[in-house]
């Protein structure tokens, strides 16, 4: 096998070493674990570089073989789309490990995290580089597992082990439909490889219908992983993290997996449009519930994390709705939003960092004076979130703007509105945490980070400028030509509008001005899952309390009875003797009596 | 008066009778023994009876209820054997043979 071949699996294999040599030798070596990951992660860098000149390839062995029923290889295809996401993957995933050196300096199990770390980077590798679903299930559960590793760091903390076990479950809930999904394509197709699938176009394409509920279904591993409507609540809650984790995973790459997943898929979702059509409507739905919720939270970390949902089901609704060139808007919405959120997010850990853990919002302010490179960083990510004319977000929230604009007007009204809220909520955040004056004493405190936690935050400003310029876009297959300037005129005007409403309302603002009791408690999703999972708990209490006491009255009555006999039959032993004899020949006489004489 | 096989029958039941009642109402465990005797006699007296009186066309009666006779008496004697040396060891063990004093298996 030439070197070539063998590229792809040193990518793959890399953080796998990592994370083995450090739960494996270096457990209670912090300071080595730390380097062994950052290198490790470095070297994935430097790979997936090397990557992108490389000519694609796919090489692969067998492992499962049942002759013609299936045959699963354990392969790796780096094609295009395959290095787009190995650049995100691994570019931000550098600069999270370089940053978490410093963000978890203290931590007493820093071994741990970093070892948890590179496992991550092993599934999400996996994820990207897989060339059949089983193997992508199977690092999809990898991913799910490292990510409750991750997210329960601090299991100590009761609320860090409810959120990870909230996230793990809800992540198999999509999972079960994702598994069934890919039975489903199988059983039409005879074979789970993705070149395998494509080459069966023709006989998957003839029953639609079977086909729109296997595309549906791979589908709800994506809702679970990307934490779409109605499988959304885990994110939040797993805000519980460390910061540089919800930077890497719950912002960046492993939500955006199932984002990745529908653009591996898109051969198939252009066969099915009707299902097509339902991933738009979920992705659509979420982003503008997310945005509304996203208004009223008072968490610094909390408000990254329902905008990241919204920029998801952006994502979500362009993988739906024009499944073209392999996700084309979506892939690049999800190529730019990787930086600019993972920006935010380290960001976000920074101003933690400088204030003790402290995370409201309302209780920082003016750290514009204090936090300078913080500051101007996260005001880049903001305005590239917003949609700013100029920045990465613009470009690729445009692209996503402009499809929906094609496909479907209602979808790009609630994108519009989306865009509007993202704008207002992003805005207000940044003038309440950022500037005006201090609300509290450790905001008075503040200061910028050490070089190794800001140098990943200009890296990722700077990006999050520039990632969308130059040949950028035609990665992802987007042309700018005649297309309506209607699209970017509005969305220029959702920018404004959201930003000035939310300046008129908050600069300077000292506390809460609006009061939404239905956005703070985000639709009560939590409560109305909590009450429907009680609720059929009680339920089924109920009727297997029924079926219990049924049962119960059955085997007392048995007994009672047998119990009443033996009390009855009792009083026959009387012990003597003489009195059993007579009972004996009435009994013989009765016996006669019946023998003889009837 | 000729004596039939209903006389015999009779004399028997009036022997099975009695003998059952002093089962029921003696209350010497040995008295009580003597009339299962008494019983099983009362039983021997008819079979030989039946015998007697169920002549073959050869002229002979049937000795198969004879021969039952012999089998009764011999497990007679041996029973008698047996309870006598129960009641012997019991009226070691408890220094009566009244049957009202053996009632301890009961409820």
């Amino acid at each position: 096998m030439d070197t070539a071949r063998l590229f792809p699996w040193f990518i793959l294999l890399n953080p796998l070493i990592a994370a083995v040599l450090i739960l494996v030798a270096t457990r209670k070596n912090h300071g080595v674990s730390a380097v062994i990951s950052t290198l490790s992660a470095f070297f994935g860098l430097a790979a997936a570089a090397c990557a992108w000149t490389s000519p694609e390839v796919h090489s692969a062995v067998q492992w499962i073989d049942f002759g013609n029923a299936l045959q699963i290889p354990l392969g790796v295809k780096l094609d295009h789309l395959a290095k787009v996401m190995l650049l995100v993957v691994t570019g931000i995933g550098f600069l999270v490990h370089l940053y978490s050196t410093v963000y978890m300096e203290h931590d007493e199990s820093k071994a741990r995290f970093f070892g948890h770390l590179s496992l991550f980077m092993f599934s999400m590798l996996g994820i990207v580089l897989a060339d059949n679903f089983a193997m992508m299930f199977i690092f999809w559960e990898l991913v799910g597992v490292s990510s409750y590793l991750l997210i329960g760091h601090w299991f100590t903390r009761d609320a860090a082990g409810k959120a990870a076990n909230k996230a793990f479950i809800m992540n198999r809930l999509g999972d079960f439909g994702f598994m069934l999904g890919i039975l489903m394509l199988w059983a039409t197709a005879g074979t789970v490889t993705f070149d395998g699938l494509e080459d069966q176009k023709a006989v998957l394409a003839q029953n639609p219908y079977f086909l729109g509920a296997a595309v549906l279904l791979v589908f709800c591993g994506a809702i679970g992983k990307s934490a779409q409507f109605p499988l959304h609540t885990w994110l939040p809650d797993a805000m519980e993290g460390p910061t540089p984790v919800s930077a890497l995973i719950h912002a960046a790459t492993m939500v955006a997996a199932g984002v990745y997943m529908l653009a591996r898929l898109a051969f198939l979702i252009e066969l099915s449009p009707v299902a097509g059509m339902v991933i738009a409507w979920v992705g659509a739905i979420t982003s503008i519930l997310a945005a509304l919720m996203a208004t009223q939270q008072d968490d610094i970390k909390r408000v990254l994390a329902y905008s990241t949902l919204s920029q998801l089901g952006y994502m979500v609704m362009a993988a739906g709705l024009a499944p073209d060139v392999e996700g084309g808007a979506a892939m690049f919405h999800l190529w730019t939003h990787a930086f600019f959120k993972a920006l935010l997010f380290l960001g976000a850990g920074a101003v933690i960092h400088a204030l003790h853990h402290e995370q409201d919002i309302w209780k920082m302010g003016g750290l514009s004076k204090t936090m300078r490179i913080t500051t101007a960083t996260f005001a880049l990510g903001t305005l590239a979130l917003t949609g700013c004319p100029g920045l990465a977000g613009f470009f690729s929230k445009d692209a996503i703007l402009l499809s929906a604009f094609a496909h479907n007007k209602a979808l790009f009204g609630i994108g519009l509105a989306t865009a509007f809220l993202t704008a207002f909520y992003m805005t207000r955040l940044f003038a309440v945490a950022f500037l005006g004056k201090a609300r509290s004493e450790a905001a008075h405190h503040g200061h910028d980070c050490p070089r190794r936690m800001t140098w990943p935050l200009v890296i990722l400003a700077f990006l999050s400028i520039f990632a969308a310029y130059g040949a950028v876009p035609h990665w992802f297959g987007i042309e700018h030509g005649d297309a309506p300037k209607i699209v970017p005129t509005l969305a220029i005007l959702a920018f404004l509008t959201g930003t000035g409403v939310a300046w008129m309302l908050y600069a300077g603002a000292e506390k809460e001005p609006l009061s939404l009791p239905l956005f703070r408690n985000k639709f009560y999703f939590d409560e109305i899952y909590g009450a429907i999972v009680a609720g059929t708990q009680d339920v089924l209490a109920f009727i297997a309390a029924g079926v219990d006491a049924i049962v119960l009255t059955v085997v007392r009555a048995v007994g009672g009875l047998t119990l009443g006999l033996g009390y009855a039959l009792r009083l026959f032993q009387v012990g003597n003797v003489q009195a059993y004899a007579f009972i004996f020949g009435l009994g013989v006489v009765t016996l006669i009596y019946f023998l003889v004489f009837r | 008066m000729t004596i039939t096989l209903n006389h015999y029958l009779l004399v028997s039941g009036l022997l099975f009778a009695i003998g059952f009642a002093g089962v029921l109402l003696r209350r010497n465990i040995i008295t009580i023994f003597m009339c299962l005797e008494l019983m099983l006699n009362a039983a021997n007296l008819s079979l030989v009876a039946f015998s007697r009186f169920n002549v073959g066309p050869d002229g002979l009666p049937n000795f198969n209820a004879q021969v039952l006779v012999f089998f009764i008496i011999t497990v007679a004697a041996a029973e008698v054997s047996v309870g006598l040396a129960i009641i012997v060891a019991l009226f070691r063990a408890r220094q009566t043979t009244h049957v009202e004093d053996i009632a301890s298996l009961k409820f």
